[in-house]
């Protein structure tokens, strides 16, 4: 498979203050294949947000490399960084405060041509019209209209079709559907399946719904504190997790059937999610694992094959 | 006082809560009926514009000014809360109506310590010293199962994470030991793994506690194994209600039905296309003649666009629905409409057997 | 869903249109010169021919009231242009950029904050004379560090929201942002403290034209009027009154403009 996306070592700290830093992302490294699906979980503070800003350089990472198309995104600045971008586009969580509350939705759309294209302000308005037919809206009765009059599901149906605008390969989206209702959940799903094998495009899908996640990927990669635990298939990740925490994450959905009964030996997590200032020495997880050792506080368990395109942090994966 | 054993804790009739806006009348609840008895808890479920919420605040009678109980009686103990003056209504808001809301972070005041929030609530309410309030206030923190809860006592919000913070609303609402939880979307804002943990906190507080809870949400999994009864939220009116296990096992209602399909499942494959409801919620301004549903529903047909469907009585005891084409057909002609919400009796030869 | 602005929202803009035009079109209406003494007989109450009568020296009252609003209206708008160019530009750039640059700006508003804003005034005048654009560029330099600080915050909240990163994200090049995305709703929530700015220096000018520090006599201004009218009470009590009406009436429009105009664009929540 031909990679399009190549991320190694990414590390991203901020600084908290005199001596302190804020290890965000610390030494995740992944690929991701042409048309591909990869979602990435975990809970909120895992660095994964961040993770997909450093990929887009909207955060400068710390160090590490983020190769795109085989170019170095970290290498690049201002306009040749902005030009090698366009081929990335992304998709934010709150579907109303990414759109500009005082422009006009064809304008917001339109956009990335005005920045990108030459072409005159009726062939963009064209364009734009295609554009909001794909991705189901009215283009005559919303064109003139402000974001704030629409809903939650239609903001993000926006902010689909201006990440489309410039025929980008990669798409991240950043928990594009957590602050939308159940059911326009799955008309957004559903509309980005679609336009996927429509445009051919890569999804890096950031998320903490496992059940969501689920839906669109074809891998799951798992972080917990600024670190990956666990990337896989994603048919084997839920069948068979060996990170006691993907366990943990798994055991958390609910299941909407009163008649399923909760698993006996569920993994509830207990306690809190460590400070990002200071995170635990060795497994960062340990804390909050039940099979905690010795050996998981003295020694960082490397990211390791346990079967063909299976990979765990674990000093004792399960299974 | 009316006596308390003879009725539910909370009877709700006919409520309908009106908001007046420049646009016209929005009717965000119309008609709503429902009872709920101590140490139960009815799960409200709808989408957002459903009128879920201005429901669970018009129980209160905490609403917005330009929102008005139009019609209807509330009933808590006994007493009709839409009668109340304000004074009776600061008397029971907190110390027997506790409100757990969607956002931790807003409905906490991020200047104040959090242990003089509760507190605050403890001494308004039933006058002890400072002393007895502080040693009450760490005793519920722990029945909330706050870590540390002498150091959290005097910790600021922004210092807790957003579980914690939403342990320290429940803290509160639970500090007077109300006798009716409504817990608003207690868990949007908060991740997978900690949603389990404070819904399992609020069932077992609730147990415990022998609390009637209302709970609110638009994720039909997160009332699915909490709750006693839901009653499924539509345009501002209930279109169906049942016990939970009836409910999932026997729906009617054809919304229900998109409702539940329409989430995704750990045990369905991956790429499976979701059922979703196409288009948005009616407008609440002038809804249209005909249930409400019909111009999302795949099978309205020309009754369903123009005639409102009552509740009406399915097989089973207590469970009732609005629909004309229900899932499974229409069951022999239900003899009783629930007369007692105004509701005509529908003849018995206009019910059709679908199959 | 739109608020009405109300019926006094339309009465302070009317006040506010008559006062502006009046000021412009001072020279062909039909007025005395305004520093021409004796043009009547000294004194004079309210008459047909002197609307406002005339004062102590035999001027006509009517017509220094118009002429002086030039001077309140050049002061009060240019001396807030001035602090928009100065204190909004880096405001908005240290709102964005942050870290250096914001350290930077920062710092200069707080040692310009430090210091006494009359004295700063007052020494500018001294030296560069009581012309009225010195009395606009010292009130516009005093008002724009607090400008700056305003326009800051504002930027800084507008920075975080994720409009600002999509449009990053899409590829818009830095200015870009700043013009499409941050000043327009910058600029939003700062128009009812625009207009509450250039009344506060139209009453600054008031002020220091009472202390005689504005443009030099004989040139009418509304402070230099009231100075005159207090101190001619003697031969006519009512002197003072119509520059201070005037000043009253376009500080209070000024105000309810600013006020409905926040009501009218401030932050929209959604119903219910």
């Amino acid at each position: 498979m031909e990679e399009i996306l190549n991320v190694k070592d990414l590390v991203v700290e901020f600084s908290a203050g005199p001596g302190k830093k804020v290890h965000a992302v610390s030494n995740i490294s992944f690929a991701l294949a042409k048309g591909e699906t990869l979602g990435l979980v975990g809970e909120s503070g895992c660095g994964k947000s961040t993770t997909g800003r450093a990929i887009m350089q909207l955060i400068k990472p710390t160090s590490g490399r983020v190769e795109f198309e085989g170019a170095d995104l970290t290498t690049l600045r201002s306009k040749k960084l902005r030009q090698a971008r366009q081929g990335i586009q992304m998709i934010f969580q709150d579907p109303i405060s990414s759109l500009n509350p005082r422009r006009k939705l064809k304008d917001i759309v339109g956009e990335p041509l005005a920045i990108w294209s030459n072409i005159s302000r009726e062939e963009r308005y064209e364009k734009v019209r295609e554009m909001f037919e794909l991705v189901g809206l009215d283009f005559e009765a919303s064109q003139d209209r402000r974001p704030h009059e629409f809903s939650g599901g239609q903001c993000q149906r926006i902010s689909i079709a201006r990440s489309l605008m410039l025929n980008p390969r990669l798409l991240i989206c950043d928990e594009p559907v957590s602050a939308l209702d159940v059911s326009v959940q799955a008309q957004i799903l559903n509309l980005l399946r679609e336009l996927k094998s429509r445009y051919e495009l890569t999804i890096l899908f950031i998320a903490h719904d496992l059940a969501v996640v689920k839906n669109i990927s074809d891998r799951v990669a798992v972080m917990y504190l600024g670190k990956m635990c666990e990337i896989s298939e994603s048919e084997t990740l839920y069948a068979t997790p060996a990170h006691p925490y993907t366990r943990a994450l798994l055991d958390a959905v609910p299941e909407p059937d009163p008649f399923v009964e909760r698993k006996s030996d569920a993994h509830h997590l207990e306690g809190e999610l460590p400070s990002v200032i200071d995170p635990p020495s060795g497994c960062r997880f340990r804390t909050r694992c039940p099979y905690s050792q010795d050996i998981c506080a003295l020694e960082e368990p490397p990211l390791r094959d346990i079967s063909p395109g299976h990979q765990v942090a674990c000093h004792f994966p399960m299974n | 006082m009316t006596d308390v054993r003879n009725g539910p804790l909370l009877d709700v009739k006919s409520l309908r809560t009106y908001f007046q806006t420049s646009r016209g009348t929005v009717r965000a609840v119309d008609d709503v009926s429902f009872t709920l008895e101590s140490g139960s808890t009815i799960g409200i479920v709808g989408e957002s514009g459903s009128g879920k919420t201005v429901l669970s605040r018009s129980v209160m009678r905490m609403l917005p000014k330009a929102g008005v109980i139009h019609d209807g009686a509330v009933l808590f103990e006994g007493n009709d809360i839409t009668q109340y003056s304000n004074e009776q209504l600061r008397g029971i808001w907190g110390a027997k109506i506790g409100l757990v809301s969607q956002d931790p972070m807003t409905s906490l005041n991020p200047v104040v310590k959090i242990g003089r929030q509760i507190t605050e609530s403890i001494r308004h309410h039933l006058s002890i010293d400072k002393a007895q309030a502080k040693e009450m206030a760490i005793s519920i923190l722990k029945s909330v199962s706050m870590p540390e809860p002498e150091r959290r006592f005097s910790a600021y919000p922004h210092e807790l994470s957003g579980g914690l913070r939403q342990r320290v609303t429940i803290a509160i609402a639970l500090a007077c030991g109300p006798k009716l939880l409504i817990a608003d979307e207690p868990t949007t804002a908060l991740d997978v793994t900690v949603q389990a943990q404070i819904l399992d906190l609020l069932s077992k507080l609730q147990r415990e506690r022998n609390m009637g809870m209302i709970l609110i949400t638009h994720d039909l999994g997160v009332v699915a194994d909490r709750c006693d009864e839901i009653a499924v939220m539509y345009a501002g009116k209930i279109v169906e209600k049942a016990p939970t296990k009836v409910l999932f096992s026997n729906m009617k209602m054809r919304y229900t039905q998109a409702l539940i399909e329409s989430i995704p499942r750990l045990s369905a494959p991956s790429h499976v296309p979701l059922r979703s409801i196409e288009g948005r919620p009616p407008d609440l301004v002038g809804t249209p003649a005909g249930c409400r549903f019909a111009p999302r529903c795949h099978f309205a047909d020309e009754r369903c666009r123009t005639q409102e469907p009552p509740l009406m009585r399915a097989e089973s005891e207590n469970h009732l629905f609005a629909c004309w084409n229900p899932v499974g057909g229409m069951v022999p002609p239900p003899k009783e409409v629930i007369s007692r919400l105004g509701i005509t009796p529908i003849r018995e030869d206009s019910i059709l057997r679908s199959n | 869903m739109k608020t009405k602005l109300g019926i006094s929202f339309w009465l302070s803009l009317g006040w506010m249109v008559l006062v502006i035009l009046a000021a412009l079109l001072a020279n062909v209406l039909p007025l005395p010169n305004p520093n021409a003494s004796l043009v009547a007989a000294p004194n004079l109450g309210p008459s047909i021919h002197h609307l406002l009568g005339t004062d102590p020296n035999g001027r006509d009252v009517l017509s220094r009231v118009i002429f002086g609003s030039r001077v309140s209206l050049v002061v009060g708008f240019g001396s807030i242009a001035l602090g928009l160019l100065l204190g909004g530009v880096t405001g908005i750039l240290a709102g964005y950029y942050g870290k250096s640059v914001d350290f930077l700006f920062n710092s200069l508003a707080m040692i310009f904050l430090a210091y006494p804003p009359l004295i700063l005034v007052l020494a500018l005048v001294t030296f560069k004379g009581h012309s009225l654009w010195v009395i606009t560029i010292a009130i516009g330099i005093v008002g724009s560090p607090l400008i700056f600080r305003i326009v800051r915050s504002a930027t800084q909240s507008v920075a975080q929201r994720e409009y600002v990163a999509a449009s990053r994200a899409i590829g818009a090049p830095t200015w870009r942002v700043l013009a499409k995305e941050v000043f327009p709703n910058v600029a939003m929530t700062l128009v009812a403290f625009i207009f509450i700015a250039v009344g506060v220096a139209i009453l600054a000018e008031a002020a220091l034209s009472f202390l005689g520090q504005s443009v030099a006599a004989p040139t009418a201004t509304w402070g230099n009027m009231i100075n005159d009218g207090t101190n001619d009470l003697a031969q006519n009590p009512i002197l003072w009154l119509w520059p201070s009406l005037a000043l009253f009436f376009t500080i209070l429009s000024i105000n309810i403009i600013a006020d409905r105009l926040r009501v009218r664009f401030g932050v929209r929540d959604s119903f219910i």
